[in-house]
């Protein structure tokens, strides 16, 4: 543009040049908007496959295959004496109560091998079960009951469809002969599908058909319950000494940086930290609820402390003034004001810092949460196992059937942080309410 | 107010001269600080920020029945002054006091004396409504409740009674004593935070601005009811508005840079002020 343009031009109005930049500002804010609604879809779309795969690879685990057979409760086997004696009944041989039902219902296998592999059918949990059945009722013996036994893993893998019947014998686990025999089953109404109960109710097996969650679930409820008491507490009062007691000089300073830096430590670390410290000068047992939870702790605290300070920080300073102002000492400044509006910021860092312990493993692996342990725990020093260190050990087993599970074990985890989060949340909305 | 010229050079011409002569130029206090009956008396009393003095040897008597209005230009350390009437100001880091403030001839400052119950003897009303985000009820039953001054539900509800309704605020908020303080409007709040002081019958009341988050009409009800307070307590009262001070106050302090200026009868003060620097804030020259 020329000079003698300029001059001539009229001087423009403020709202023609606000005009002219209008569009490219309009345009802008469109594009950021639509990049963060692609961020959104995206991530919800991976954790939409996240989940669609954890479910489409586990919802089988919650049937479990059962076969139907008629067993007779000879007495000859399991009490030739007669005497009813619970000792005798609990050593007897369910395992030949279990093979004479299978040779009443499939008379022609003969042959010592096949009727090897036919009685491989059943689950080699199927005897205790027989046995608890005799055990709560003794008046069992000498009759015939039509009982629903456990399925082989094998047998549960065939029916659940991951062991294709179409591929040649050679390329699967599962004979001709057992494939036919389950078939004979099927026909006859004798093998079927049911809700999986044993996967709820025990603790981990060798066998995938015995392998349960309990005790892994109510190893990480312990664990959680007890890192909740520890971290939360101690976490809070840290918070609210260093923010409101504590005088600001180099210490607290340094205290600060610290705490910031625990914060920033490889989860690992803490559980070295907990084999040195806790087990090998405190002598805390290992493998238990409570050692896990001393190491949690230590490395929940840090979210804890970061976060119940930002809480108090947003507190306003009015509301300290007021209590003070009307002659309540700091203490109860802090404890009747101060504390409960801070109290839904600080269960939100609780929330995250419960949410990172409950799924936790590398630690524990430090401080033998990986032993192999059947028990269900049964208070905070028996030995166990944790959700996260579960999935892990059935993720790393090579049987077919621990596929299903670990997914399985995977959802009951995210149920149980859902669950958790939930409950925060309602707690929290309770506090804010009081506002 | 109309400024001629003639009117300015005679003042700079009257600055330059009495900075040396020190008479109404000086920054010793103008007047008397004394009164015949004092609740509250503060000698010398010097308050730094950190290395910043903030307030220089400020001497006020808070007598007994009177309100005590503080004025001043913004930053001149009137609220400082007042907050270290009930050592509100141990709260900030870095704050220190020297001289000497006595409540009925105790040293507030003294090493042994507790803060705590210092405060139930002096009241504040701080500038912002801040109401416990809680109920009404809870909000005056708090400090009867920690002092323990009541013995039964039905005395502790007779407290709340009287308070709100020396605050004024009974016949607005009896039928809804269970809702949230906070729910109340800025006018009502700033009254229930009155209620609140005296539900555990202080000595003195402090308030700092305690009308300017208002309207007029809030403002009025609350002026109103310093009037009325002040037939049992003895009340400070820091405000930027001189009507108010004007209205309710029986003395009137004038601050100016951390300095007391002037002390004096209200009425003399607005009408006959005797240090140059108030004549000029309340004749509007600066301020």
């Amino acid at each position: 543009m020329s000079n003698s343009q300029a001059a001539g031009a009229p001087p423009k109005r403020t709202i023609d040049v606000v005009n002219a930049s209008l569009k490219r500002r309009y345009a802008r804010e469109r594009r950021f908007r639509l990049v963060g609604l692609a961020a959104v879809i995206l991530g919800l779309t991976f954790v939409g496959l996240l989940f669609a795969d954890i479910i489409a690879k586990g919802h089988t685990a919650f049937v479990q295959t059962y076969i139907q057979l008629p067993v007779t409760f000879e007495a000859q086997t399991l009490d030739p004496a007669g005497t009813r004696d619970p000792e005798t009944l609990a050593g007897a041989n369910y395992q030949a109560v279990i093979r004479d039902a299978l040779r009443s219902e499939f008379p022609q296998v003969t042959e010592r091998r096949a009727t090897r592999a036919l009685a491989s059918m059943i689950s080699v949990g199927a005897p205790s079960h027989l046995r608890d059945m005799v055990l709560a009722n003794p008046d069992l013996i000498g009759t015939t009951r039509e009982v629903w036994l456990l399925a082989d893993d094998d047998i549960d893998m065939l029916m659940k469809g991951h062991i294709d019947r179409n591929l040649p014998e050679s390329e699967r686990r599962v004979k001709d002969q057992t494939v036919a025999w389950v078939e004979q089953l099927e026909s006859r109404g004798r093998i079927e599908k049911r809700f999986n109960t044993i996967f709820f109710t025990t603790g981990t097996s060798r066998e995938p058909e015995l392998a349960g969650i309990a005790g892994a679930l109510m190893g990480s409820f312990y664990t959680l319950v007890l890192t909740l008491l520890i971290s939360f507490p101690i976490g809070v009062g840290a918070a609210l000494y260093l923010e409101e007691f504590a005088p600001k000089n180099r210490w607290t300073d340094l205290i600060e940086v610290n705490i910031n830096n625990l914060a920033a430590v490889p989860s690992i670390v803490f559980g070295l930290l907990g084999l040195a410290v806790f087990i090998s000068i405190f002598g805390v047992p290992r493998s238990t609820p409570l050692v896990a939870a001393l190491v949690l702790s230590l490395m929940t605290l840090p979210t804890i402390i970061i976060a119940s300070r930002a809480a108090l920080k947003s507190v306003p300073p009015s509301i300290r003034e007021a209590a003070l102002g009307v002659g309540a000492s700091p203490l109860q400044t802090q404890m009747h004001h101060v504390l409960p509006l801070a109290m839904p910021g600080m269960l939100t860092g609780t929330i995250i810092g419960m949410a990172q312990a409950l799924g936790e493993t590398a630690p524990l692996l430090m401080i033998g949460m990986i032993a192999f342990i059947v028990d269900i725990p049964s208070g905070f020093t028996s030995p166990t196992t944790v959700l996260p260190v579960q999935i892990f050990l059935w993720a790393d087993s090579p049987e077919r059937a621990f596929v299903e599970r670990t997914s399985a074990a995977i959802m009951v985890l995210l149920a149980f942080l859902i669950l958790m989060n939930l409950g925060a949340v309602l707690l929290r909305r309770r506090f804010e309410r009081r506002w | 107010m109309s400024t001629t010229v003639d009117d300015m050079s005679r003042r700079i011409g009257a600055m330059s001269s009495a900075e040396l002569a020190g008479g109404r130029e000086s920054r010793v206090t103008v007047g008397d600080v004394t009164c015949a009956n004092p609740r509250m008396v503060c000698r010398d009393v010097d308050v730094f920020y950190g290395s910043t003095q903030a307030i220089k040897g400020v001497s006020l008597d808070i007598g007994k029945n009177e309100v005590v209005s503080m004025i001043g230009p913004s930053g001149c350390g009137k609220s400082t002054f007042l907050r270290c009437l009930n050592r509100m100001n141990d709260t900030i880091d870095g704050c220190r006091v020297t001289g000497s403030i006595k409540l009925d001839g105790q040293d507030i400052y003294d090493k042994g004396l507790d803060p705590v119950p210092l405060r139930a003897q002096v009241g504040m009303v701080f500038q912002k409504p801040n109401p416990f985000p809680k109920s009404i009820y809870e909000n005056v039953a708090y400090g009867p409740r920690i002092h323990g001054l009541t013995n039964s539900k039905a005395e502790l509800d007779e407290v709340i009674e009287g308070s709100l309704q020396k605050a004024g605020l009974w016949n607005e908020v009896k039928d809804r004593l269970d809702k949230p303080g906070t729910g109340l409007s800025g006018g009502q709040q700033q009254r229930l935070c009155i209620a609140r002081t005296i539900a555990v019958s202080p000595e003195v009341i402090l308030m700092d601005e305690p009308c300017s988050a208002l309207d007029p009409i809030a403002t009025a009800i609350i002026e109103e009811l310093i009037d009325e307070l002040r037939a049992n307590y003895s009340i400070a009262i820091v405000t930027h508005s001189m009507q108010q001070a004007a209205r309710v106050s029986q003395r009137t302090a004038y601050f100016h840079l951390g300095d007391l200026i002037e002390v004096g009868e209200t009425n003399q003060i607005f009408t006959n002020p005797k240090h140059r620097l108030t004549e000029d804030y309340i004749t509007g020259r600066f301020g």
